[in-house]
């Protein structure tokens, strides 16, 4: 039976994911503006943080409102629960792009340290961590969640290399310092994004199966049966 | 469960001229909790928790099979005596039921017939006490020989409860307690069960599935005669282990 309240949860479910896309792109291009030492685009980047700052807003002001109007139960309950913790951690992700197109026009003051390779290699993997936490979601998908906290992994050794390799550029020149520093801060970010993408990943898990993954615990909480 | 349970049911059957309304029900309600009852009409909970005092007895052609012990105790046995158990499993129903006496005398009833006061002094002190156990002794303190009719519905039903305390059952059955109350003397009632379950187990019927999970230790739904899913309350209202009953308490079917 097609309840009201579907259509709500619907209305919400369309926000959160549209909230995704934003930051996904958001995150494109602040990348984008890194790499090319394009500062008109990193301007953009960090005016556009404000759009995404309202739809988190709306989102939970959505779910507050279901939760007091609908007094939600079991899945409805493990999805708008679900819903508000995502939301939180898809602004952060927001945050963490402006972040990033910041440090690009700090960067424009310095001549560039290398070609950028790992570092949007980083990003593209983080991207393509929120398109399948995106797809797990709507295909109600929890293999696919547990695949993302297994990506993770990849970006955080990525970053431990990016740092070393910044490392040896600064060992060499004390000028590559500053530029180098806030490369490393930039590579810390996107590795910050991807730790997001994976609690993203976890309450996904929850919302679907119902069961917590979290902090390398796995418990089936379901086993309360007489 | 670590707690020994009050009531044990096993392969509980019952049957009304033959017809099944309740079938192989298990299940074990601790001591001083409370336990709710869930599922769409006709489902068995209101047969199930009249049969724990054995009020369906009253009704032609009802029979059962398998056991329903309280303390070990197999209810349906022979020399069970009827009358003392329905003093132990108390009973509160869904529309307040005073007797047409006075608030007082609603009280003191049980106490009379059962005699179980030697003076008119002890009468009225296990009244009093009773009246204060259900949180209604403040608002009718100075009025005990007024008729019941003419309290509020929520304080009438707060006196149905008092009234099946007096006597000192050990458990207390409530089918659908506050079905007829409005919200403020539904939150009373609600708030009255929680403290009475320091001193009783109580089993509850509610159509309503946030009372359950507002005042429910452990919940159970039924569904066609049978008991599909028995559970702590907050794993039934956050992850219930049957798609069924998602489905239900989410308000899919039902």
């Amino acid at each position: 039976m097609e309840r009201h309240f579907d259509e709500e949860l619907k209305a919400l479910k369309k926000n959160i994911l549209n909230m995704a896309s934003m930051v996904d792109e958001l995150t494109g291009r602040a990348i984008k503006a890194l790499k090319e030492r394009d500062e008109a685009l990193a301007e953009e980047v960090e005016k556009a943080d404000e759009v995404v700052d309202l739809l988190e807003i709306e989102i939970d002001k959505q779910c507050l409102d279901l939760m007091a109007r609908r007094q939600p139960l079991a899945i409805d309950l493990r999805f708008i629960t679900s819903v508000m913790k995502i939301n939180n951690d898809l602004e952060r992700i927001g945050d963490l792009a402006t972040t990033i197109a910041h440090k690009s026009r700090i960067l424009l003051k310095y001549p560039p340290l290398k070609p950028l390779i790992d570092i949007p290699r980083m990003a593209d993997m983080v991207r393509e961590m929120i398109k399948e936490s995106v797809n797990a979601l709507v295909e109600r998908d929890s293999v696919k969640a547990m695949k993302i906290i297994e990506m993770d992994n990849e970006v955080d050794s990525l970053y431990v290399q990016v740092f070393r390799e910044i490392l040896t550029y600064m060992m060499e020149n004390n000028e590559n310092i500053k530029s180098g520093i806030e490369l490393i801060l930039i590579a810390k970010y996107i590795e910050r994004m991807a730790d997001h993408v994976t609690n993203i990943a976890e309450d996904i898990v929850y919302m679907i199966e119902g069961k917590t993954i979290k902090h390398g615990f796995e418990t089936i909480d379901r086993a309360g049966g007489a | 469960m670590s707690e020994e349970p009050k009531i044990t049911v096993r392969n509980f059957n019952a049957y009304y001229s033959g017809k099944m309304a309740l079938k192989d029900v298990n299940i074990d309600i601790p001591e001083n909790k409370i336990m709710a009852m869930i599922g769409p009409s006709g489902c068995g909970k209101s047969t199930f928790l009249r049969s724990l005092n054995r009020m369906n007895d009253l009704i032609e052609g009802f029979t059962v099979t398998g056991g329903m012990m309280i303390d070990g105790k197999n209810i349906y046995d022979k020399d069970v005596d009827v009358t003392k158990l329905r003093r132990n499993v108390g009973m509160v129903f869904q529309k307040p039921n005073p007797f047409p006496k006075t608030i007082f005398e609603n009280i003191a009833y049980g106490l009379k017939i059962n005699k179980l006061c030697k003076s008119r002094d002890e009468l009225s002190g296990k009244v009093e006490e009773s009246l204060k156990e259900a949180g209604l002794w403040e608002e009718v303190k100075d009025e005990l020989n007024k008729s019941a009719f003419a309290l509020s519905g929520g304080q009438q039903q707060r006196l149905c409860i008092a009234r099946a305390m007096v006597v000192r059952p050990e458990i207390i059955l409530m089918d659908e307690p506050t079905a007829s109350l409005d919200p403020i003397s539904t939150a009373k009632i609600e708030e009255l069960i929680q403290e009475l379950k320091k001193s009783y187990t109580i089993v509850i019927v509610t159509h309503n599935m946030q009372q359950a999970a507002r005042v429910a230790d452990r919940t159970a739904f039924f569904m066609l005669g049978e008991m599909v899913e028995y559970s702590d309350t907050s794993v039934m209202f956050t992850k219930p282990e049957k798609k069924i009953t998602e489905e239900y308490i989410t308000g899919r079917f039902g």
